[in-house]
């Protein structure tokens, strides 16, 4: 237990300095000037101009230096104060509960919408014939072969435009985060199915499984007693991984769908260059992905013996 | 049971944050059917139904008493409108075109849709024979969304934290405002200035409570005194604004307006057509015929004085002689933009503003015949002729450019494309880059500006005066002219700013527009039309071209 949680405390510490230099760099290298981009974000396109743009030099001190700006970021830090958008001049940390809300409940929402369709899908790959199989790959691969927000347009045009059952886009009822967590669980779900199938055809074929039923366990109980934990392994191991897939994939969602959320909110701090939320959600995001890998971590740890048995 | 929808309003509230309708809308609906479910799965299994209907029966009842204390927002009772623009501020600096659009702000002076300036806070304004102080005699029976009266000091109050701020009124020669009475207010000016009223109405110098503001001028609560208050502010997406009892003028019929910001121009479309959205606003052109197939949508195009328009660098070397930017005027092909890209017939022009603003309009301007041969002559006369690549060469250089445009407007990149292809016939290369939009400004002061294509608003001041003294006056502007001066322009637009005679001020703005037209130091290709899909369920619908107001309180639902 501890030769997992300390490595990863480590590793949190370490994202949080990294993250946020490397954030600072990427902005301070990219071309153009940051003032005019504030002050385009805050006016507006009709009325940015470089009186604007030297206002916000101004108000915002843009001209000190990048070792000045960054330390004192880094103090700030240090005590917990993530600053305040230069666009809207709200508290980061604000800024970040609104959206974070809005993409972890997304994500979760599709995370168990994913592993509703990946699970049956990938058993019955791995139980049934070749043909079930191919059929399930094809599914999967065209899925996977759509751009994410093309999925989420299919959606729209069944379940909103010819049906009318649900919302296009928006939040703020239970209702909207339908389409959108569809949209993605079945992006995700194209990937793990094949997970599910390989791990099950693993324990489906390994002789311990085929020890259960020669002694005289019915098909069921097998797959209960022996089948599912190793079948789960793997799994949730894949999760850690898809989470990036996920992040990738929330950003053209949140767009599509009109959904507030961390990923939409990023890309746009970035347009924007308001730096200390684009600090504050690379931040967040590198905590939340550090956090949910050693939960990954210790749910393997408490799936699998052999690994409890090393530590 | 009012505690289980409660527990449920507020679990889900944590992570929605204010966001979600409370309980007397979708929550009961959403639990009801919850519950009836559970109920036929009861009594399948056998067990006793009485507290289920026990159950439903008082969680409707708990609903209907809140729902009748204090109504909702629910399709039924609003209006839902999807544009494009985000807003991430309360200050009306900053983002108070989307509060005066909902009716929530209001200023001293309106535009109809002319732009002749007509009363809104103010119901009189007289102007000092020497024309350096301006008074405004305010409404009665005003009042701010909270209750309090609307009064002279309110007004000073506003209109100098906008003064502080970046806008309009920052520019204005102003000296001095203050209060005269109760209910008058006087502006005084260091030189005259014609534009003030203009500039009045413009959205930045919107008057709110002065408790809105907080020490150092920033907005901190919004109250206004529009027909619609702020219900929900969740920025950057969504705003909810209610009816207002006490508004002064016609008090709006449709209880909720709200606005979602739709950032793909799809997604916008099939809420259109879903009906998710009574009214979208920027309908990409694309998606118009497919619209006006459905019968309960209608598409409006409303002319406004904006315009997509090339700006030029005229001291870049291959641009500093007038004949090859008149060439390259030439070369564009703009009947075949309006209709085929814009799919606006009729929106071609070669003039910054239309024909509605008479007095920056040329009636006489015609288009050459064979415009492109006549622009291979003008480039050949300036020594430029082809190679063998089919590219314009002259002492071994080519005809070479870049234009820079913005995302916010999708159609600018493909007019921009269609541009390249245009002047690529007669042997002008051009590099198109995407950028954002404050890359003009920036590429104008640092001299890296080349070409720009850019859809400039003349509209953004409802006096065309306010943009084209900006953009054409001696230092020439971000926006307009750049290393292009000419001194009767500068003095016609001097002028322009204290002159009251309508028939002076004619002719001044006719030279302006003429000299502009001559010179090209920019190329205007089309005006800008507004496409919007309005659903059936919306009766009085009608749009402001200078883009202040939504006009929702001359909206109302019509049954179907």
């Amino acid at each position: 237990m501890k030769k997992i949680f300390f490595p990863r405390l480590f590793q949190l510490l370490s994202v949080i300095w990294g993250v946020g230099t490397l954030t600072f760099i990427l902005m301070r290298a990219l071309p153009g000037d940051m003032a005019y981009r504030i002050a385009a974000s805050r006016y507006g396109q009709d009325n940015v101009s470089s009186d604007a743009a030297d206002l916000v030099r101004q108000e915002l001190n843009l001209d000190q230096g990048a070792f000045v700006a960054y330390f004192s970021w880094l103090k700030e830090l240090l005590q917990g104060n993530l600053g305040s958008s230069l666009v809207s001049d709200e508290p980061v940390w604000q800024i970040l509960q609104h959206m974070l809300g809005h993409s972890l409940m997304l994500a979760s929402v599709s995370l168990l919408l994913s592993f509703f369709i990946a699970i049956p899908l990938g058993l019955l790959g791995a139980a049934f014939g070749k043909k079930v199989d191919q059929g399930i790959v094809v599914f999967s691969t065209t899925i996977r072969a759509m751009p994410v927000f093309v999925v989420g347009l299919i959606f729209i045009l069944v379940f909103s435009i010819h049906w009318n059952w649900l919302p296009v886009a928006g939040f703020g009822s239970p209702e909207h985060i339908v389409l959108p967590a569809l949209s993605l669980a079945f992006t995700l779900a194209a990937i793990s199915n094949r997970v599910v199938r390989n791990a099950a055809i693993k324990a489906f074929h390994a002789p311990f499984y085929r020890f259960a039923q020669i002694k005289g366990l019915s098909s069921g109980r097998t797959f209960l007693r022996h089948g599912t934990r190793h079948i789960a392994l793997p799994v949730v191991a894949f999760l850690g991984i898809q989470l990036v897939g996920m992040i990738e994939g929330i950003v053209m969602i949140e767009s599509l769908f009109s959904w507030p959320g961390i990923g939409h909110g990023l890309a746009h701090a970035i347009f924007a260059r308001d730096i200390p939320v684009i600090q504050g959600a690379a931040l967040l995001m590198g905590i939340l992905f550090v956090v949910l890998n050693t939960l990954v971590d210790l749910v393997c740890y408490r799936l699998d013996p052999r690994a409890r048995g090393k530590a | 049971m009012h505690i289980l929808v409660m527990i449920y309003h507020n679990v889900f509230k944590i992570l929605l944050k204010d966001s979600l309708p409370a309980p007397g809308d979708v929550i009961p609906i959403f639990i009801v059917r919850m519950i009836n479910n559970a109920k036929f799965s009861a009594s399948f299994f056998g067990r006793p139904t009485r507290f289920f209907l026990l159950l439903n029966l008082l969680i409707t009842m708990t609903a209907s008493a809140v729902a009748a204390d204090n109504p909702k927002p629910t399709s039924q009772n609003t209006l839902s409108i999807s544009g494009p623009f985000e807003f991430t501020s309360l200050d009306p600096s900053k983002n108070g075109y989307i509060y005066t659009r909902m009716q929530v702000l209001e200023t001293l002076l309106g535009v109809d849709n002319q732009g002749h300036l007509i009363p809104e806070l103010a119901t009189q304004w007289q102007v000092s024979d020497d024309g350096l102080a301006w008074r405004f005699k305010l409404r009665k029976g005003v009042v701010f969304h909270g209750g309090q009266p609307l009064d002279a000091n309110a007004v000073v109050k506003s209109l100098s934290i906008a003064m502080g701020k970046h806008g309009t009124l920052a520019k204005a020669p102003i000296s001095n405002i203050h209060a005269l009475s109760e209910d008058e207010v006087e502006i005084q000016l260091t030189r005259p200035y014609t534009l003030l009223g203009a500039v009045l109405a413009n959205y930045a110098n919107s008057i709110l409570l002065p408790d809105s503001y907080g020490k150092k001028g920033n907005v901190l609560a919004m109250s206004g005194t529009g027909p619609y208050e702020l219900f929900q502010y969740a920025p950057p997406h969504k705003l909810v604004v209610k009816q207002f009892a006490g508004y002064w003028g016609k008090k709006a019929s449709i209880p909720f307006a709200s606005y979602l910001t739709g950032h793909r121009a799809e997604s916008r479309v099939l809420q259109a057509r879903s009906g998710q959205a009574d009214i979208v606003f920027g309908v990409d052109p694309a998606s118009i015929p497919m619209l006006q197939r459905f019968p309960n949508v209608s598409v409006f195009d409303d002319a406004l004085p904006r315009t997509i328009v090339l700006k030029l660098n005229s001291g870049y070397p291959s641009l500093n002689d007038v004949r090859a930017r008149q060439a390259l005027s030439l070369a564009i092909n703009r009947r075949g933009i309006a209709n085929a890209v814009l799919r606006s017939p009729g929106s071609q022009t070669e003039q910054l503003l239309p024909a509605s603003f008479a007095d920056w309009h040329l009636p006489n301007v015609k288009v050459p015949e064979q415009p492109v041969v006549k622009a291979q002559k003008l480039l050949a006369s300036l020594g430029w002729h082809l190679n063998q690549d089919g590219v314009l060469e002259r002492d071994g250089k080519p005809f070479e450019l870049t234009l820079i445009t913005y995302a916010d407007r999708p159609e600018l990149i493909t007019v921009a494309t269609a541009i390249q292809a245009q002047w690529a016939k007669i042997g002008v290369k051009l590099k198109v880059n995407m950028s954002n939009s404050s890359a003009i400004p920036a590429g104008h002061q640092d001299g890296s500006l080349q070409v720009a294509l850019m859809a400039r608003n003349y509209g953004f001041v409802p006096d065309p005066l306010g943009v084209m003294l900006s953009d054409y006056g001696r230092t020439g502007s971000d926006w307009g002219a750049m290393n292009w001066n000419d001194e009767s322009v500068d003095r016609d637009l001097a002028t322009l700013q204290s002159v009251t005679d309508k028939k002076v001020r004619h002719q001044l703005a006719q030279h302006v527009a003429q000299v502009i037209y001559q010179d090209r130091p920019v190329i205007p290709v089309t005006f800008y039309k507004q496409h919007t899909a309005v659903n059936s369920r919306v009766k009085g619908f009608h749009f402001d071209p200078f883009e202040r107001t939504f006009y929702l309180n001359d909206m109302v639902f019509v049954a179907r």
